[in-house]
């Protein structure tokens, strides 16, 4: 009978301790699943960042460093050119890669470094307690933005990929969700496809994930799954730009 | 073969050392008075397979070396006091992932922008708190070019052996003056990285370098352990001492302003007077006991006088270390002021007359 489901072995097998209705959970498995199935699990480092995503290493079974808040695109360069033939992803929130660390990784995508960075965009400070961020939605509700984020005091949302998109350096840029199972599936060919353009050498990767964080949204797990549907009207669901299926096969 | 003489300056010779220390990977960002050491870097680091890439901030090229540390590379980077505290976020990362790596500072007036003279001003900021928390580094302070090489050189060894970063603190005369510097081949030890270094996963467990301990236990025990490693490091205390039992007076300096010291004493004593020398080469750990050991050796009878450009911080760990058994006093000289070897001979005249004071 062919295998047609396994638990991944680059998932450690423990509970998640994420809130109900986060999306960490799809998102970390996917990349486990994309690990195992091009085979680099033993020449992988991850980059875990601040947030509640720094306690990757409980969950994906690869050589873990923490990085400084909003650092890990700085960190990731110190390791990729040290070592070129180590795989190396950063895990950060937009927080981390969009707001404190905009500096890291906008330059690390403009001189083209070969890492894969995942952005989960769910538009607030999810440890600290759902504070506004640079991708906050124009008239959304935080804790520091109590009457709505008023784009006339707060500015409007960051569109990262949109900007990355027309870097040089930038490989590959893309925007995903995990909100229905169609999209899962999609997402997971959207790592998939980062990972291959760093492999091949092509330069840097980039990939956002809208995510739902029901907890600071105030939300039930099934009504913020709904609301990331509100934040791709923001944020465009589409691949910006893939330079392996433009033909670029290698660096 | 005999060892090729160069003229350098102290920048030059601190990336020189670097280079014989068998640093892999330099990441920086400009500034003055330094520039020249990423500048070699930029043209020799390609030609021996190394790494060289100038970051668009302190901040980023901190976390560059962070990176490389981790993944076992021999890694550096400089800058002048500015750009020292752009990277003391990192410092403490790096202290606290128990990472190796070389960092110089080449110290320029402050606080502030301040300017391009030279200053001691960074003293604090090197020796008491890098960055945030409690962690240290381990702090060489060269007065020489030869000295600037060899140190630079040695403390690629010493951020291996004790696992932590290693700072060359220097200052701009020491960094912009040309000496003859003898390019002497040393013997830098280097430690297996193996056990501990992010490689990948291959034939072992998967690894975690990090430094969030949410357990407070846990915490505890990683800060006394740091605290160990510290107290291990004493073994590296370096200085250099001109005293016989029978001085009066110790001038106590490091760096630059320590070489001018030398010449003042070096003087005074053909002269006849009783006049003697102290130079922290370790900052830190701090050469307390050696100092403790002269005031006793001379029943209290000696008076040490610090001499710093700054307002007085180095003082601060001489007096402890005396713990009352001797007289220190602060001989300070801010940014921009200079002294010549004739107006440390005058400061060490004056206390050599006020001193006999009953201290026991």
């Amino acid at each position: 009978m062919p295998e047609v489901f396994r638990f991944p072995k680059s998932l450690k097998k423990t509970l998640f301790h994420y809130c109900p209705g986060c999306h960490h959970s799809i998102i970390h498995r996917l990349l486990c699943e994309v690990i195992d199935e091009l085979g680099i699990r033993e020449r992988t480092i991850g980059l875990a960042s601040i947030g509640c995503s720094c306690f990757l290493y409980f969950y994906i079974d690869v050589d873990i460093l923490e990085a400084p808040h909003g650092r890990s695109c700085s960190v990731g360069t110190g390791i990729k050119r040290a070592r070129p033939d180590l795989v190396v992803f950063t895990y950060q929130g937009d927080g981390d890669f969009a707001a404190i660390g905009l500096g890291d990784s906008l330059h690390a995508a403009s001189r083209g470094e070969n890492i894969t960075a995942i952005m989960i965009n769910n538009t607030v400070y999810g440890m600290t307690g759902g504070q506004v961020s640079p991708t906050t939605l124009l008239f959304q509700k935080t804790t520091t933005t109590p009457y709505g984020r008023d784009p006339k005091k707060e500015g409007y949302p960051l569109k990262v990929a949109e900007i990355l998109a027309g870097f040089e350096g930038v490989a590959f840029c893309a925007r995903g969700a995990v909100n229905t199972p169609q999209r899962v599936l999609e997402a997971k060919k959207l790592l998939r496809r980062a990972f291959e353009i760093q492999l091949r050498g092509l330069g840097f990767s980039y990939l956002e994930f809208l995510s739902a964080c029901p907890i600071n949204w105030k939300m039930d797990p099934i009504s913020a799954t709904r609301y990331v549907d509100k934040l791709a009207e923001t944020f465009p669901i589409k691949v910006f730009k893939d330079q392996l299926s433009e033909g670029k096969n290698e660096a | 073969m005999m060892a090729k003489k160069v003229l350098v300056k102290g920048v030059e010779a601190i990336a020189l050392g670097a280079l014989e220390g068998g640093c892999q990977c330099y990441f920086g960002y400009p500034i003055t008075p330094q520039n020249e050491i990423p500048e070699i870097m930029a043209i020799e680091l390609p030609k021996r397979g190394g790494v060289f890439l100038q970051a668009e901030s302190e901040t980023s090229a901190i976390n560059m070396v962070l990176g490389a540390s981790a993944v076992g590379a021999r890694v550096m980077t400089s800058s002048s006091s500015p750009g020292i505290s752009l990277m003391s976020e990192g410092f403490s990362y790096l202290i606290a992932l128990e990472l190796p790596c070389v960092v110089v500072n080449v110290m320029r007036g402050g606080p502030g922008l301040g300017g391009i003279e030279a200053s001691q001003g960074d003293y604090f900021q090197a020796v008491k708190a890098p960055g945030h928390g409690d962690g240290r580094f381990l702090v060489l302070a060269p007065y020489s070019c030869s000295e600037a090489y060899q140190l630079t050189a040695k403390a690629f060894e010493l951020a291996d052996k004790y696992r932590n970063p290693v700072m060359i603190l220097s200052d701009a005369i020491l960094g912009q003056m040309k000496e003859p510097l003898l390019l002497k081949s040393l013997k830098i030890k280097t430690y297996p990285k193996e056990d501990w270094a992010l490689t990948g996963a291959m034939g072992r467990p998967s690894r975690v370098i990090k430094s969030l301990f949410l357990d407070s236990k846990e915490l505890a025990e990683r800060n006394l352990r740091l605290k160990r490693k510290y107290r291990a490091m004493e073994k590296e205390i370096r200085y250099e001492a001109i005293f016989s039992g029978e001085e009066r007076v110790i001038a106590v300096a490091f760096g630059s302003i320590a070489r001018i010291c030398k010449e003042a004493v070096l003087n005074l004593r053909e002269k006849g007077y009783e006049v003697g020398f102290f130079r922290p080469i370790t900052l830190f750990p701090f050469p307390g006991k050696a100092l403790l050991n002269m005031a006793e050796r001379s029943l209290g009878k000696v008076s040490l006088v610090v001499f710093e450009l700054n307002c007085g911080q180095m003082i601060e760990d001489v007096k402890l270390s005396l713990c009352g058994k001797a007289e220190a006093i602060s001989r300070y000289y801010p940014p921009s002021i200079l002294p010549f070897p004739e107006d440390i001979e005058k400061e060490l005249k004056k206390c050599l007359k006020s001193s006999g004071f009953p201290k026991v």
